[in-house]
């Protein structure tokens, strides 16, 4: 659940103008549209679907260094078609943009790529798993096992992630609906990795460990027209079981809400609109814009009330397309650590 | 009181409505110079700033191939996986349009015209190939490619989606690599990942900018000067306007006015001043660039290929420029002033004279400035580099020169007068000296705009001289034929062999030699090259190793931007190499040129055809005929060596046309202030010339003389501008030229046309002096007459 669709927008105006604004929401144009009741292939779906207009592989992770201070880390790679399907050479209408980000409760510092596709300049392949931009890649002999790099004019790193549990799928196993209309998106994660590496900063490098979260997704129609942006939340509570919820902010003020909540073992139950609910607590003037960075987030039916809180107020993706984005704590019900991302506060 | 105040202090220039007048008009005249020349400075520069997109990657340090222009695609591919952030561009030719071809996901953010034009024509998404290119580019390019009209694109020139460049060009390569400005942290050696690759810094990149950047640094000094020029009229005019309100001050500070209200009221005054004078300037200076533009479009064009469109906008830069170096200058000549008064003391003279006394004490400091200003000029001329060293060298010898000249006709008429015998001409000369003072800016204007006159004419005047010999040089053939195709070529080549007549077939390529973009030419050697063709510099036996294949010739723009001299190798392809035979001059080519034989170009370049033949003649009109009559080739494909040699001239003396126009409003506006200055000095006079009158000297005697002191004022600036307008064509050629142009011309001298410019200068003088005097002559004898009665 992300700010992909914001970059596709944005971005690539023209693709729009040919096919009205809301040609992503209402018209397919050749893409292949996401259907109830997948049978997902393994390891072939975590490769790219070129008929799919969007799609991205998305890594958050909540961090500590040697003497427990928290660090948020993101490495994402979003694939826009111009077109469905591929070609070889400069004449592939995929077109490959990635973020990385480092969050301390200081600073916060990213970067951005971006690559056509077809030339080798970035891509994704199933098996063995290798996800590359530039030289930023997500790579291993499957999932399981991955190694992740990022370089950036500021700051880079080199990571290890292993898994620790199953992969879990979202709304109905894995077809996660995104407005009262059925607009859906293909969606799983792999929220049990461990991870740990070094984090290269301005002032040296950090031996980090902690938590990392994969969002795979990939749609060619996820959001409604109406829709303005959206409040994305990943949470670890301390005693192993995970959160996933977000909210959907439209026009009239009214919220379209998912969540899927993951008990230790990886066994999940959806929640449909509506049972998931956020409310902002406190407004922070971030790059010269109100954002919530304070939340109270609830799902009544598992008891979850709690009150999360950023890491650093000012996690504001100052890229192509700005968004915010950082890591986040939270008391109350649960306690624990995890991700925000918001969007659509322009 | 402040309403009081103002009034009184204004009332001065509704009694001095001439005063009035010249200030006005001065600082409306300086500002319309300056920002009329701004104005086409900035319409140009915003013209081909955009046109320039193109060559602003130039500004990107780039990675080229050590080896020839091509760089494969996985390099490229390779460095970007290595962390290199590089972003690939291909460049070539495809039916007379300069091709190139970019990434815009990966070009730096400096290229955002092209990212945005690009990304917007398409991004291989469209099934019909797209590119960027104005009007004349499309219709060259119709049939073969969609082209996507954009005007700001240079002519010539199309922008693409690098992809469809390469399939347009059909290469799978890149040309070059720009290698953007921030670079990650963890990066490998370029030799570990591209060891064929080399970075070439922006430094050494050079572009058209430079050309069409100096051609406006002249501009640009030209209006500078103007504005100096008009200044001078607004110093002189506020000079005496304060010095005839010391009474007035002296009255209303005696009345109690406190010394800040009266500081207050003037800087109000200066003010509104400025507001006028701007609004007026900037109004006249929009005028003079609409009149002028479409010569500097024509000209820029002719010698640069940058097309600019004759239309002019209001644009914010060049009248807020204008708002501002009038209030600069007004604020210079009021500054002064108000000082001035500020320290007055209360009962202080009001007699003018103490100003006359003051300024002649002024007189030694100027000199003293002079000499720094012409001191720093000399070390400047000889040490300083660059092409804002050669403007400074202008600047500083014209203001030296400017501020030396009240000292030198100081000593002058110090000199005649103890000559002189009688006691007519004894007081004359002294009231000459005693009057320079309050001329002397005037006559600073007068000596600038005569000497910038006789500098400019001097270099424009030299310049079409050696242009002129040098067309004789290149244009040698009698009749020239152009062909469009190699079959018409053959067939043309072979008529003319038939004909027994002496054929100079010329081959042309664009190559980038030397990181230069460069015309190549394969030309015959026949005896026509041996005989007319006079090089800077050569070997002797240079037409015969060009001939055999050996040896190249090269222009001297080329050999000055590459370096290259006669006995240096050029590099024409990575694995061929030209020894230099000789340099010759290209006078008005801003491109390079190597010259290699006919054989040497079509090994070369296999596909390339002669496109041109130049064709020894005596009977041009007839060959001319049979040539249509027997092969069909169009008249106009035929041009004669004197219409080629018209045009060529027409291009070259538009060029200059903007220059001289606004040496001809220079030199009117110094006129203007000698007027002014003579005007306001002539009231001041009366006292002065009263007792003369009155000892026997009739009104008439002394219109006379008024009118000889203009012209022998006038006569003396003229002798001190001839050596300085000398001196600046001097460095405008030599020093200027080679900065800006990289190309030395020789320096003529041109007597008649000074000799005209001197009677301009003591015509434009005596016309000035005329009204003065001829109101001197008709001075009621009453008013004279007052001056006795007032002194009592």
């Amino acid at each position: 659940m992300n700010v992909k669709l914001l970059f596709v927008l944005c971005l690539f105006p023209f693709a729009l103008k040919a096919q009205g604004f809301s040609g992503l929401g209402t018209d397919a144009d050749g893409f292949a549209k996401p259907l109830p009741k997948p049978v997902f292939q393994f390891p072939a779906d975590h490769g790219p679907h070129p008929d799919y207009r969007i799609e991205w592989w998305y890594l958050t992770a909540n961090l500590s260094g040697p003497n427990g201070k928290p660090y948020g880390l993101q490495w994402t790679l979003f694939r826009s078609a111009l077109a469905p399907g591929e070609a070889q050479g400069w004449k592939s209408p995929q077109v490959w943009f990635a973020h990385a980000a480092i969050t301390t409760p200081e600073q916060h510092m990213t970067e951005e790529r971006f690559a056509r596709g077809g030339i080798g300049q970035a891509g994704v392949k199933a098996e063995p798993f290798h996800a590359w931009i530039d030289d930023w890649q997500m790579t291993g002999p499957d999932l399981n096992s991955l190694k992740l790099r990022a370089n950036g004019s500021d700051f880079s790193y080199d990571m290890v992630l292993t898994t620790e549990g199953p992969l879990v799928f979202h709304g109905k196993d894995g077809y996660s609906i995104k407005s009262a209309d059925g607009r859906a998106s293909y969606y799983y994660s792999q929220p049990f990795f461990h991870i740990e590496g070094v984090l290269r900063l301005p002032d040296g490098e950090i031996e980090v460990t902690g938590e990392a979260w994969l969002d795979r997704e990939w749609s060619s129609q996820p959001l409604a027209d109406t829709q303005l942006g959206w409040d994305w939340f990943s949470l670890t509570f301390k005693e192993g079981s995970k959160l996933m919820g977000f909210q959907l902010r439209q026009k009239e003020g009214k919220t379209f809400s998912a969540a899927t909540w993951i008990a230790p073992d990886g066994n999940t139950i959806s929640y449909s609109d509506g049972l998931f609910k956020a409310k902002p607590l406190v407004i922070s003037e971030v790059s010269d814009r109100g954002i919530p960075t304070q939340w109270m987030v609830s799902l009544p039916e598992r008891g979850i009330s709690v009150k999360v809180t950023a890491l650093n107020p000012k996690a504001w993706m100052d890229l192509s397309i700005p968004y915010w984005e950082g890591p986040v704590t939270f008391v109350g019900s649960h306690e624990g650590r995890g991700y925000l991302e918001m969007t659509g506060y322009e | 009181m402040i309403r009081a105040c103002l009034k009184a202090m204004f009332s001065h220039w509704f009694c001095n409505p001439l005063q009035l007048l010249a200030l006005v008009a001065g600082l409306s005249i300086a500002t319309a110079l300056w920002s009329g020349v701004q104005a086409i400075n900035s319409e140009a520069r915003s013209s081909y700033d955009a046109a320039s997109g193109m060559l602003r990657d130039g500004e990107f340090d780039q990675l080229v191939s050590k080896q020839g222009n091509s760089i494969p695609q996985e390099v490229y591919v390779q460095l970007r996986l290595a962390g290199w952030l590089v972003s690939p561009v291909i460049e070539g030719q495809l039916a007379d349009v300069h091709l190139i071809g970019l990434d815009s996901l990966t070009a730096p953010r400096g290229l955002d015209i092209l990212s945005i034009n690009y990304i917007n024509a398409n991004l291989g998404i469209e099934n019909k190939p797209t590119l960027i290119g104005n009007k004349e580019t499309a219709r060259l390019l119709q049939g073969m490619v969609n082209v996507h009209i954009d005007p700001a694109i240079a002519p010539g020139t199309a922008l693409g989606d690098v992809g469809i460049v390469q399939r347009l060009l059909r290469r799978d390569d890149l040309s070059h690599l720009l290698i953007l400005p921030e670079q990650p942290l963890v990066q490998p050696e370029l030799a570990s990942v591209a060891p064929g690759l080399r970075v070439k810094s922006s430094l050494q990149t050079t572009d058209m900018t430079q050309l069409t950047e100096s051609f406006h640094l002249n501009l640009t000094a030209f209006g500078l000067l103007s504005f100096a020029v008009g200044l001078f009229v607004v110093y002189g005019t506020i000079g005496l306007a304060f010095e005839q309100r010391r009474g007035i001050v002296r009255t209303l500070r005696s009345l109690g006015v406190p010394l800040h209200l009266l500081a207050g009221v003037l800087v109000i005054e200066m003010l509104i001043f400025t507001l006028i004078g701007a609004g007026m300037g900037i109004v006249f200076g929009y005028l003079i660039a609409a009149l002028l533009l479409p010569d500097v479009a024509a000209t820029l064009s002719g010698l640069y290929g940058a097309q600019i469109p004759g239309t002019l906008k209001l644009r914010t830069e060049w009248w807020l420029s204008g708002v501002l170096i009038c209030f600069l200058g007004s604020s210079a000549a009021f500054t002064g002033r108000i000082w001035q008064i500020w320290k007055m003391p209360l009962l202080a003279s009001v007699r003018p004279r103490a100003w006359a006394m003051a300024s002649a004490a002024s007189v030694k400091n100027l000199g003293f400035l002079a000499v720094i200003l012409l001191s720093v000029a000399l070390m400047l001329g000889i040490w300083g580099t660059g092409l804002l060293a050669a403007f400074a060298v202008v600047a500083f010898l014209l203001i030296g020169a400017a501020l030396a000249l009240p000292v030198l006709a100081t000593i002058a008429l110090n000199f005649i007068q103890k000559k002189s015998v009688t006691p007519i001409w004894n007081w004359f000369w002294s009231d000459t000296r005693h009057q320079l003072p309050g001329l002397s800016l005037a006559l600073m204007a007068l000596l600038v705009a005569v000497s910038a006159n006789v500098g400019v004419s001097t270099m424009v005047s030299s310049f079409r001289l050696t242009f002129a010999g040098f067309l004789d040089q290149r244009l040698a053939p009698e009749l020239f034929i152009e062909v469009d195709s190699a079959d018409e070529s053959a067939e043309l080549a072979a008529y003319l062999l038939k004909k027994n007549l002496e054929v100079l077939p010329l081959l042309a390529a664009s190559r980038k030699i030397a990181g230069q973009p460069v015309r190549l030419f394969g030309i015959r050697v026949s005896p026509t090259y041996r005989d007319s063709w006079v090089f800077l510099s050569t070997t002797p036996d240079a037409w015969d190793r060009v001939e055999l294949g050996v040896a190249a010739v090269i222009n001297e723009q080329l050999a000055r931007r590459a370096e290259l001299w006669v006995g240096d190798n050029v590099e024409i392809t990575p694995d061929f190499s030209m020894s230099i035979a000789a340099v010759v001059g290209d006078y008005g080519n801003p491109k390079g040129q190597v010259i290699v034989s006919e054989a040497v170009l079509r090994d070369l370049q296999p596909d390339v055809y002669a496109a041109q033949y130049g064709v020894r003649s005596d009977d041009v009109v007839n060959l001319k005929k049979d040539i249509i009559l027997d092969l069909g080739i169009s008249s106009k494909n035929m041009i004669d060596q004197a219409a080629i040699k018209a045009v060529s001239m027409k291009v070259f003396d538009r060029t200059f046309k903007v220059t001289r126009a606004l040496n001809v409003l220079t030199l009117g506006v110094a006129g203007f202030a000698l007027l002014m200055s003579l005007l306001t000095l002539a009231d001041l006079r009366i006292p002065q010339l009263a007792p003369v009158w009155a000892l026997g000297l009739t009104r008439r005697d002394l219109g006379r003389l008024e009118l000889l002191r203009a012209l022998l004022l006038s006569s003396l600036v003229f002798l001190c501008a001839l050596p300085l307008g000398l001196a600046l064509a001097w460095v405008l050629l030599n020093i200027v030229n080679v900065e800006a142009f990289g190309w030395q011309l020789p320096m003529y001298i041109f007597p008649i046309e000074y000799i005209k410019l001197a009677c301009y200068a003591v015509l434009a003088a005596l016309i000035a002096a005329a009204w003065p005097a001829f109101k001197l002559m008709r001075t009621p004898p009453s008013t004279l007459l007052k001056v006795f009665s007032n002194e009592r």
